[in-house]
């Protein structure tokens, strides 16, 4: 057991961090909590750092290099991503369902043609993913999806809607979750397909959140018609590729996520210091030390399990349903931790950025709102939780749940 | 990085389990629950020949040399058992504290016996003012004609009633700063002037003790290691304590919540198994959450203690007494839950995870003591 990296590793992360400083994009500042006002100048960010990042074979640390990949390891990956995370999360906002999502499923699912197609064009920046998963009808229940698409010579013509679409405002393309058979059990007749956002009959719709920013979408699907040439696996695969494909990059998002957060609580330590309760810095007070603390111990908790997962991944392990564990460990701590930071605030937690009593430019009033989504975006913790509770301690389905047409 | 349980960690845990089942069953605990002494000189002598006494202690000693993690194994096997009787108070904390404090003579003294099951010691720490509070010591020891007296009462002593031998952290310089002060004492549980009282406490598998100290003289070579000085030394001891009744929660939580899950599996109320029921569903769930991430702080944690620098070692030992305490207690309360009725009965093993886990809660720092630490180490 050991959990210091190699020398060679130690050597790849501070050669990073040296390069990091040296590239990160002229307009970022990280003392403010957005850098880039509008939409447009956000996803254009991040795409010319991602090519910065490839071009300095800092992409795709483990993807093999005839994808545009630097065919190394799962380890340097996670090493470049804690960087990023502690460093510039914001910068990796945009590509978050591209590398998280779209990325494993074309290169675990997708045929040699898609690979090479796709790949280099998500790792080198060019092309920004996002997922068409979610529906007003299908949101736990997502075998219910009901946009479907329908074989018409070479082409499959896709009709319907998909919500919660995030990033669809920036995307070229989109993995997309369609029916093909309508005639079989719910979860058999669902398949997988590459869509070009720029088709015809794709229309994107914004859908302002709690924050007041936008980052999802509605996104309305008339007679778009895919080639063929475009479906991942087999027809009928894709409730399968959605539920297993997903689950190697985990161990990546927790880790980015751990480091986020520790990150976070430099960041709310500094906070306590400042901020004042009675004349008294609040970092005085043993109320809030205490929840201080139990932050501390939250982020490491999701930490040190996240690297027992990945530690178990490196040497061959197939993640499975446990891997729901991490995202109960991101989502309520960072509710909780959000929570602390704006009790330690008072009444002046009610104040967003934008004025000159703002407490570190909105940072947690803005994290307090976001976290509310994060219990119920990638599979709602009450989902987590049916499948820890079914599919890895053998609990019974509900008799409302067992299995339909 | 490689977060994994070697071969021998493997053995180690299957054997424990298989011994402790077929030694340590329910019925045993339940009859030491309500035992005066809580052990079995049967019981001390088998797990003596499993070596398990031995693990920690330095081959020079008779021992085997082994590190945290490995002993980590066998506690938690141990926690998952509820074993009752003075394990933990003797090759925890006394054994560790002479290994850490102590001088060779000292060392060449009890750790062969204690390797071999033929002394048991205890820590004698926690004072009546103190509460929570490690830090807290203010029992005088005078020096006197070429020896010290102590004077003094410690409270929450784990099995000093069974105990041959009690390190005991006393003040040879008045004052409040731990780092300065404080010595250990060997005292023979025997001497004239100690007084042993066991406490009627709600976890009657892990007896705790008052002990009161009037007048006992002790000589010079009682001193553990260098006088004044002993808070480091304690402090790594304590931080090994820490861990291992972390190893303990790991193993009680695990078996909580498979006996929760058990019973939700196959008791049927409104003609289904409880556990299709979401309700029942997610509390096993997370009881299953919250017991895995226990095991991954208790495994950098133990990992720490050998392998990290000093700051490390001392934050990980406090982040993982306050996860895994805290999980360990959750999780005994929802199996209760669970369980319903049945889990609110004496004869059901329910409460005895609950009242270790409530131990463990406040054994060696509760979680408020350890929160604070916490933010000590990384914020000043």
């Amino acid at each position: 057991m050991d959990y210091r990296l190699t020398p060679e590793q130690e050597a790849f992360r501070k050669g990073f961090v040296s390069w990091l400083e040296k590239n990160l994009p002229e307009d970022f500042d990280p003392s403010r909590r957005r850098s880039y006002e509008t939409e447009d100048q956000y996803s254009r960010a991040y795409r010319a750092f991602q090519r910065r990042l490839s071009e300095g074979g800092y992409a795709a640390m483990h993807y093999p290099k005839q994808y545009g990949g630097q065919g190394k390891t799962l380890m340097e990956e996670i090493i470049v991503m804690q960087t990023l995370a502690s460093t510039c999360m914001e910068l990796r906002g945009p590509g978050v369902i591209t590398h998280g999502m779209a990325v494993p499923t074309i290169y675990t699912c997708g045929n040699e043609e898609q690979k090479t197609k796709y790949l280099p064009k998500i790792f080198d920046g060019t092309h920004i993913w996002c997922q068409g998963f979610s529906e007003p009808e299908a949101g736990s229940d997502v075998a219910n999806v009901a946009t479907t698409a329908v074989r018409d010579g070479d082409h499959y013509v896709v009709n319907g809607q998909k919500v919660w679409t995030s990033y669809a405002h920036m995307a070229d393309f989109c993995i997309l979750l369609v029916r093909t058979d309508t005639t079989v059990a719910k979860h058999k007749g669902l398949s997988y397909l590459l869509l070009d956002m720029n088709s015809p009959g794709v229309e994107v719709r914004p859908l302002r959140q709690m924050t007041g920013e936008a980052e999802f979408n509605e996104v309305f699907f008339s007679d778009v018609r895919v080639p063929v040439e475009n479906l991942v696996g087999n027809e009928g695969d894709g409730w399968r590729i959605a539920i297993t494909t997903l689950m190697f990059e985990r161990v990546v998002g927790d880790a980015t996520m751990a480091s986020a957060y520790q990150k976070n609580l430099e960041t709310m330590i500094a906070m306590a210091k400042q901020v004042k309760r009675s004349g008294k810095p609040v970092i005085e007070n043993p109320v809030f030390r205490q929840k201080l603390a139990q932050s501390y111990v939250d982020v490491m908790a999701l930490k040190y399990h996240g690297l027992r997962n990945l530690s178990h991944q490196l040497r061959g392990g197939i993640p499975g349903p446990e891997g729901s564990i991490g995202k109960l460990l991101w989502s309520e701590p960072n509710q909780r931790i959000c929570e602390a930071a704006l009790r330690m605030q008072g009444p002046s937690s009610q104040i967003m950025s934008g004025c000159p009593w703002s407490i570190q430019d909105g940072h947690w009033q803005f994290g307090f709102l976001r976290s509310k989504g994060n219990t119920i975006e990638a599979g709602s913790s009450e989902i987590q939780r049916n499948i820890i509770g079914e599919r890895v301690l053998g609990l019974p389905k509900d008799a409302s749940r067992i299995d339909r047409k | 990085m490689d977060i994994s349980i070697n071969e021998v960690q493997t053995d180690i845990a299957r054997e424990a389990r298989r011994f402790l089942k077929k030694e340590c069953p329910v019925d045993f605990v339940r009859d030491m629950f309500e035992d005066p002494r809580g052990f079995t000189d049967d019981l001390w002598k088998k797990m003596m020949e499993m070596d398990w006494m031995a693990m920690r202690i330095p081959e020079k000693y008779g021992g085997m040399g082994m590190e945290q993690m490995d002993l980590g194994m066998v506690l938690e096997e141990m926690g998952r058992a509820v074993l009752p009787g003075p394990f933990f108070s003797t090759v925890v904390l006394a054994a560790e504290a002479i290994l850490e404090a102590g001088n060779e003579t000292q060392k060449e003294k009890y750790l062969p016996k204690i390797g071999g099951g033929e002394l048991k010691g205890t820590l004698a720490l926690h004072e009546p003012d103190g509460g929570a509070d490690l830090e807290y010591i203010r029992m005088e020891a005078r020096p006197a004609a070429g020896g010290y007296v102590l004077n003094g009462t410690k409270l929450f002593v784990p099995d000093a009633h069974v105990a041959d031998i009690l390190v005991c952290a006393a003040r040879t310089q008045p004052g409040d700063d731990p780092a300065e002060g404080i010595t250990l004492f060997v005292v023979d549980a025997k001497a004239s002037g100690v007084t042993v009282t066991v406490l009627p406490t709600m976890d009657g598998t892990r007896k705790l003790c008052a002990v009161e100290f009037k007048q006992v003289r002790v000589e010079s070579d009682a001193v553990l290691g260098e006088p004044n000085k002993a808070w480091g030394p304690l402090c790594k001891v304590l931080q090994r304590g820490q861990v291992a009744l972390c190893a303990e929660c790991v193993g009680g939580a695990q078996r909580a919540m498979e006996i929760a899950t058990e019973y939700a599996k196959t008791r049927v109320q409104f003609d289904q198994p409880i556990g299709s029921f979401q309700a029942i569903k997610h509390m096993c769930a997370q009881m299953y959450v919250e017991a895995e991430s226990s095991r991954s702080m208790l495994y950098w944690a133990a990992w720490a203690q050998d392998h990290a620098d000093a700051r490390e070692a001392a934050l990980a030992a406090s982040v993982a007494k306050v996860y895994c305490t805290q999980s360990y207690k959750k999780i005994a309360n929802s199996a209760i839950q669970v369980l319903g009725g049945i889990g609110f009965a004496w004869e059901n093993e329910a409460h005895l995870y609950l009242k270790r886990a409530k131990a463990n809660e406040e054994a060696l720092g509760d979680p408020i003591f350890h929160r604070e630490r916490t933010l000590r180490i990384i914020a000043g």
